[in-house]
């Protein structure tokens, strides 16, 4: 398979150029999308499948999920995750319901693209990690790409899938480079990824934690402890069997998630395993998550309730070191 | 405005141009971080419009809001504290630039999310007007806000309620990077709330005589309890929508154009014509104000970053 180099963003918008060609039924909606003539999605697909919307999430939110039970594929650019809060209802109370609702008959295949998680100083109202609010939404899927190949075969996914799919990009992840395959490229779905194999401890990451529990499973390994390091990819449908089978292998899970601890795909995770890998386990899991707390706008107290490499491996060391387990 | 309501606007118009200068040269020092909306050219009608309120009036902003904060009567040092994301800042660094608070001169916030703050402002008039007081609330907002579904709701229900509320438009004909002509037909805010019979109008937000003018005839009748009123200010941000915005949806205004519309040259243009102010006192409103930032740049850098578990400690009031 022949490879580019691009962005993590390039590639997000190479997936949405690539089935705009390819299907006609979809459309691209947004507040900085199609503004000017000379912008190319308008130039390749016109006016009338791309659009600039103004600041009415609601109406532009439900309007998709109108188009999509109309028959096209409409992808809406909400900029940042805390806009699809003002339409709540639209995602999670209409567009998700639809299909169930109606007995099967309608469906919704509409992508919300987001991006979250921009703790960079943009405090309270713009940098949260707010998947848990909708992981748990029957009808909706959520995917959380972290490496610029993923980012394009889970749009592609997203946008040809018959459901609403929210596709949440990581605004630090934003101007990463990686190689990207050329032409079509398609992830599914609920299976997550083995991003590096190790023996003694399984680390679960998504998004901006995938690069962090890498660094921390690279700085383990210096002192001969191999951390299994799985990025779920999609947290609905959520792969917990490829996380099982590692615990299996390893008798320990740490959890590293950005989000809110009591919000996280690390809690459901946490669940997951303890009630069907309970046998597996030597030492109890734990997770390296946001604390429950806003995320404050001064650096130090940023720092303070996110997850950082070193408090990664510390719940590593934690971890293997319990009641002498040590292999 | 009289000689000395001139000269306090002006002060004012000073203060919020110099800040906001400073925080721009911070922000690219990275003393400052963070996303950061500033207000350069618009600073008329937050002077103008804050110039004529009581401490016990209740004013709402959005994410460009340095410039309300300043004029409602917040500190400049702790204004710049709290966006340096120090101890001493008005909210001791946890909101930052869009999150500004400041009780005591009853600047009660402004929020992010655009529209967010229409509602918020209807709110406080409700409590006001319950608790039998004679104050107001002012709402300041832009153009792109009056499209999202918050602004119909809170019009009417303002309207249905003659609540003691000033819904204050920014108009600078701009929502990020798109005209206004790509976000509605409607193109003047007074013809969106047309049929809820709100008093007010539209002006020219940079000239400040106007705006003065115009709080001036709607103040009363909000503060009597007669009804919510609208002002539309027609302006524009010199700067792009953001600082780093490299701004190239619009066309720039040259200098030239500049020194023309500018509220700041335009108040001392008229006000030394038409005897209100000496030419001499012009220099210092400038000095006072670039002295001012000084030292509140000054004290910020002294003001030490805050405990790091403050954060983890105020998720609940207490
Ligand atoms: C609900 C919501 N949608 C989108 C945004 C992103 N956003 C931030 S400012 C802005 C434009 C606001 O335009 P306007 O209200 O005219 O204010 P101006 O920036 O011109 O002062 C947008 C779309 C947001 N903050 N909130
Ligand atoms: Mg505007």
């Amino acid at each position: 398979m022949s490879t580019h180099e691009t962005t993590y963003i390039g590639a997000v918008m190479e997936a949405i150029d690539q089935e705009m060609a390819r299907d006609e039924r979809v459309l691209l909606l947004g507040q900085s999308v199609g503004g000017r003539p000379d912008d190319p999605f308008v130039q390749r697909y016109g006016e009338n499948r791309v659009r600039v919307t103004p600041i009415s999430e609601t109406a532009e939110i439900g309007m998709a999920v109108g188009a999509a039970l109309a028959g096209m594929r409409p992808v809406v650019d909400a900029t940042m995750a805390e806009f699809l809060l003002v339409a709540m209802d639209q995602v999670v109370n209409e567009g998700n319901r639809f299909h169930h609702m109606s007995g099967g008959r309608v469906r919704v295949p509409m992508v919300l693209k987001a991006g979250y998680g921009f703790t960079a100083g943009w405090a309270g109202q713009h940098t949260g990690s707010i998947y848990g609010m909708f992981m748990g939404v029957p009808g909706l899927k959520v995917a959380l790409p972290s490496t610029p190949a993923d980012a394009k075969g889970l749009m592609a996914t997203a946008i040809r899938d018959d459901n609403p799919v929210l596709f949440l990009h990581h605004y630090l992840l934003t101007l990463d480079r990686g190689e990207v395959p050329d032409g079509e490229h398609l992830v599914p779905f609920g299976q997550a990824v083995i991003r590096r194999p190790g023996a003694d401890v399984t680390l679960v990451a998504t998004g901006w934690t995938v690069p962090m529990a890498l660094a921390a499973a690279a700085t383990l390994a210096a002192d001969g402890i191999e951390a299994e390091v799985i990025d779920p990819r999609t947290i609905a449908p959520l792969d917990t069997a490829t996380v099982l089978a590692s615990v299996r292998r390893t008798g320990r899970l740490v959890l590293v998630d950005q989000a809110t601890r009591h919000a996280s795909v690390a809690a459901v995770l946490a669940a997951e395993v303890a009630e069907a890998g309970f046998d597996a386990l030597r030492a109890p899991i734990v997770q390296v998550t946001g604390l429950d707390a806003g995320i404050a706008y001064s650096r130090p107290m940023e720092e303070h309730v996110l997850p950082d490499e070193a408090k990664v491996v510390a719940a590593v060391r934690r971890v293997v070191e319990h009641s002498g387990t040590r292999v | 405005m009289d000689a000395e309501q001139t000269r306090a606007v002006l002060a004012m118009m000073w203060r919020i141009r110099a800040f906001e200068e400073r925080v721009g040269q911070l922000k690219r020092a990275d003393e400052v971080h963070g996303l950061i909306h500033l207000s350069i050219g618009q600073e008329g009608v937050a002077a103008a419009v804050c110039g004529q309120l009581r401490t016990a009036d209740a004013v709402y902003s959005g994410h460009r809001a340095h410039g309300h904060a300043l004029a409602k009567g917040a500190s400049m040092a702790r204004a710049l504290a709290e966006l340096m994301g120090r101890r001493d800042g008005l909210c001791r660094g946890m909101g930052g630039s869009m999150h500004l608070v400041d009780v005591e001169h009853g600047f009660l916030g402004a929020t992010g999310v655009v529209g967010g703050n229409i509602p918020l402002a209807l709110g406080s008039a409700l409590a006001l007007r319950a608790a039998g007081r004679d104050a107001v609330a002012v709402v300041f907002f832009g153009d792109g806000a009056v499209q999202a579904g918050l602004f119909a709701e809170s019009v009417n229900l303002a309207a249905l309620w003659r609540l003691p509320v000033l819904l204050v438009c920014e108009n600078n004909g701009f929502a990020e990077f798109s005209p206004r002509s790509a976000h509605t037909p409607v193109e003047r805010v007074r013809d969106v709330v047309a049929p809820f019979g709100l008093a007010g109008g539209t002006v020219d937000g940079n000239d400040v005589d106007a705006v003065w003018d115009a709080v001036a005839g709607l103040l009363p009748a909000v503060r009597a309890g007669e009804g919510p009123a609208l002002l539309e200010c027609l302006t524009h941000r010199l700067r792009g929508h953001y600082e780093g915005d490299p701004d190239r949806y619009r066309e720039a205004v040259s200098s030239a154009e500049w020194r023309e519309r500018d509220p700041i040259a335009r108040l001392q243009r008229a006000a030394t014509g038409d005897g209100r102010l000496d030419p001499d006192e012009l220099p210092g409103f400038e000095r006072a104000a670039r002295d001012e930032v000084e030292r509140a740049v000054l004290a910020a850098r002294e003001s030490p970053f805050p405990d790091a578990a403050l954060a983890a400690s105020l998720v609940y009031g207490r």
